[in-house]
């Protein structure tokens, strides 16, 4: 493209973002259609990846073609490996979308349309990019290196070890909290328990299959697992209009919670090829199908946003969860705009497959942009909806009320018009008894989804399908994470526990795998159940501990990131990482705060004890003076732990910049690609 | 045509890396083994010690 032409189009490209985004920021009192979003987001992903990441790797990170990287230099055919960037692209994009993108926006979008919209696009191209992709590069620059072990060598061991905390808490918690949702959005649906239970039969068929009759043909049998998947969902319905099986498979929340925890301690502790694998195939092929053809419904439906882009609960007083706009907006999004656990991802395998430097930008900003893309669609779905079901289905009854009549009223009141009447016939036309506080998100993205879906394909007849379809996919990929995230934390603990006694670092050692595995699903069961026996907490306290444990841990890492840009003598370009270090800072201290100290008692945890310990005594109050007084200690300590990574690496950048200390670059020596002679040729 | 082709490809391939069969293909490469439950086996006690551990997001 010739200069001139190249500014005629991004001069074109920039108006219409601007066009676009001033529409959805503006525009008042009448909806609005939902491609101004997709438009307004194109438009600044465009832009942000054009210039705002090219600016990064030209001035900042001056990425090198001519360098070879760890994939080429350390190549052994198993973790390090020379692969065509986009199949590196495909694996970090199927590694670092899950649930959050989906589950974060839906809730956040009680505030309106507009919060969340503007941080996912802000928070996206300026913060979780420039994270995923910084990390990416200097974790290619040292041989691959961790996040923590980068935290360690970079701004000393406290960085390390409170990388390594870090990143167990928010696992345990994220586990927790994914399990709640997969609770509240299974609980009384025959349907939807019936195709869920139906997937580990599949997995475990799947699992003998490659094992003993296909070795290695994944693909094959994802397609057969899919298959069979499809048969479950069409199967599930029939299950719900049997008396007797819709009986067997109508359970309850804690009924549900149990089965969960047992599951997840038999995933962890079985081999993996058995159970872990196969639903983790079976899910990654799902999730990719999934959000393709949802982003297709949303272009070709184009529906209108019913929700208006603010909502009078930007006051706080929201009844999907407590507080206000500020700060827990950007908390409760957080995949979609900048997750902290991205970066033990961009640190973790991907950039041991990096060919060539110059494709961590399309691999670090490029994937994380799309993930933003899903966080927006995410937006839509929940948005689609008339704000009166939105909020009947993500509203505890605690608060609304548990009588459909009493609930419909008190939302009515609110000024969002619903009806006993729409909530029956909604739930009649998905299949369900009823929607009402379907609270975690999960349930009302299906709903909106499943509305996308059937408008586009197959009518109101199908609408059933589509959101059981929706639910499964949704429950689907967060029990793969749950298996896979318990293994995962299991494998932590066992390493630091072989520092104590050998024995238990043994991986394949079954009474070290068994009592790890029952120590991590013992914590995260531990909060389940307490979201789930909880009437005045559940996903309203788990969701903000969890936003504030992963929004610290990227605070880790853009200190990581800020520390070798000030190293590499980069300094006057060191706000690319600063700014969004300290609006997190900023965004999670304020949170934390109050989640800890706010009066509110349906926002501060000591507050609500307090509130408990003053109130009549029944046999489940001091377990709940317990669980708020825990949830307290724990965000404190994590704020605790992240302020001495803060503090250590301001120490850092103020003995360089005033020349106090010396700043080694802990880069791996620079070694001349082999790959660019191919090109030359 | 040959766009059309090679877009397929790069798809299959990502598919392959993402679903293990790529990996598996270069295990039996590397171990000059062929297919077979216990070559399978081999494969995936080799894949605990690595892929097991990868973080996956929320």
């Amino acid at each position: 493209m010739t200069k001139p032409v190249a500014v005629l189009v991004w001069g074109g490209v920039a108006t219409v973002g601007a066009l676009a985004v001033s529409v959805v920021a503006f525009r008042r009192g009448e909806p609005i259609n939902a491609l101004w979003l997709v438009v307004a987001a194109t438009c600044c992903y465009a832009l942000g990846y054009r210039f705002y990441s090219r600016f990064i790797a030209v001035k900042i990170l001056a990425v090198d073609a001519l360098r070879a990287t760890p994939a080429e230099r350390l190549e052994n055919g198993r973790d390090f490996l020379v692969t065509n960037k986009w199949v590196v692209f495909g694996h970090h994009f199927a590694a670092i979308a899950g649930p959050g993108p989906l589950v974060g926006p839906v809730l956040a979008a009680q505030f309106g349309y507009l919060p969340g919209t503007l941080w996912i696009l802000a928070g996206g191209v300026f913060a979780g990019c420039v994270q995923d992709f910084v990390i990416l590069l200097f974790s290619v620059r040292r041989d691959g290196k961790s996040l923590t072990e980068m935290a360690k060598e970079e701004t000393g061991r406290i960085g390390g070890l409170v990388a390594y905390a870090s990143v167990i808490a928010i696992l345990i918690i994220l586990l927790a909290v994914v399990a709640l949702i997969v609770v509240n959005a299974l609980k009384s649906s025959p349907w939807g328990t019936f195709t869920i239970a139906m997937t580990m039969p599949i997995a475990l068929l799947m699992g003998v299959y490659l094992r003993r009759i296909r070795p290695g043909k994944v693909l094959e049998v994802s397609l057969l697992g899919f298959i069979l998947v499809m048969l479950a969902i069409w199967g599930g319905q029939w299950v719900s209009q049997n008396p007797v099986l819709a009986g067997i498979f109508t359970l309850s929340a804690t009924t549900l919670s149990l089965l969960i925890i047992v599951y997840g301690f038999a995933a962890s502790a079985l081999p993996v090829w058995l159970l872990l694998a196969p639903r983790d195939y079976l899910s990654t092929f799902v999730k990719l199908g999934t959000i393709a053809l949802l982003s297709v419904g949303i272009v070709v439906l184009h529906p209108t946003l019913h929700m208006p882009a603010l909502t009078r609960f930007v006051d706080g007083t929201g009844p999907v969860f407590a507080g206000k706009v500020f700060p827990f907006a950007f908390i409760t999004i957080a995949c979609g705009a900048i997750s902290g656990f991205h970066s033990l991802i961009s640190s973790g395998t991907t950039p041991k497959l990096i060919a060539r430097e110059t494709e961590t930008r399309m691999v670090g900003y490029g994937a994380m942009m799309c993930e933003s893309a899903v966080a927006i669609m995410a937006v839509i779905a929940a948005c689609v909806l008339q704000p009166g079901i939105y909020f009947a289905i993500n509203s505890p009854a605690s608060i609304v009320g548990g009588a459909p009549d009493v609930a419909a009223s008190t939302i009515s009141s609110w000024g969002f018009p619903v009806t006993a009447a729409d909530m029956q016939a909604l739930a009649h036309a998905v299949g369900e008894q009823t929607l009402y506080n379907r609270t975690g998100g999960a349930p009302a993205f299906a709903v909106g989804m499943a509305h996308i879906f059937s408008s586009t394909l197959g009518g109101q007849e199908v609408m059933a399908l589509w959101y059981h379809f929706a639910i499964m996919f949704e429950a689907l990929f967060i029990l793969s994470i749950l298996d896979a995230g318990t293994r995962v934390a299991r494998f932590m603990v066992q390493d630091a526990l072989g520092h104590v006694y050998k024995p238990l670092g043994r991986t394949s050692w079954y009474p070290s795998i068994l009592a790890t595995s029952a120590l991590i699903v013992a914590a995260w069961g531990y909060f389940l159940w307490q979201g789930v026996k909880d009437p005045l907490g559940g996903i309203n306290s788990l969701w903000p501990l969890f936003g504030i444990a992963n929004q610290l841990l990227a605070t880790v890492a853009l200190c990581v990131a800020t520390t070798i840009i000030i190293k590499m003598h980069r300094a006057k370009y060191s706000l690319v990482t600063l700014i969004p270090l300290a609006w997190l800072v900023t965004v999670t201290y304020t949170a934390a705060w109050h989640k800890v100290l706010d009066p509110n008692p349906s926002i501060g945890f000591l507050a609500q004890a307090r509130l408990l310990a003053a109130g009549p005594a029944t046999s489940a109050t001091a377990r709940l003076i317990f669980n708020n007084r825990l949830d307290a200690a724990v965000t404190a300590a994590l704020v605790v732990m992240v302020t001495l990574v803060v503090i250590e690496s301001i120490r850092v950048w103020a003995g360089i910049l005033s020349g106090k200390k010396a700043s080694p670059v802990r880069e791996a020596p620079f070694v001349m690609t082999r790959l660019a002679a191919g090109e030359n040729a | 045509m040959k766009r059309i082709t090679n877009f397929a490809g790069i798809l299959l391939a990502i598919l392959r890396e993402i679903f293990d069969e790529a990996p598996y293909a270069r295990f039996l490469e590397r171990t000059q083994t062929p297919s077979s439950p216990e070559a399978y086996a081999a494969f995936w006690r080799e894949r605990e010690h690595a892929a097991a551990r990868r973080a996956r997001c929320c």
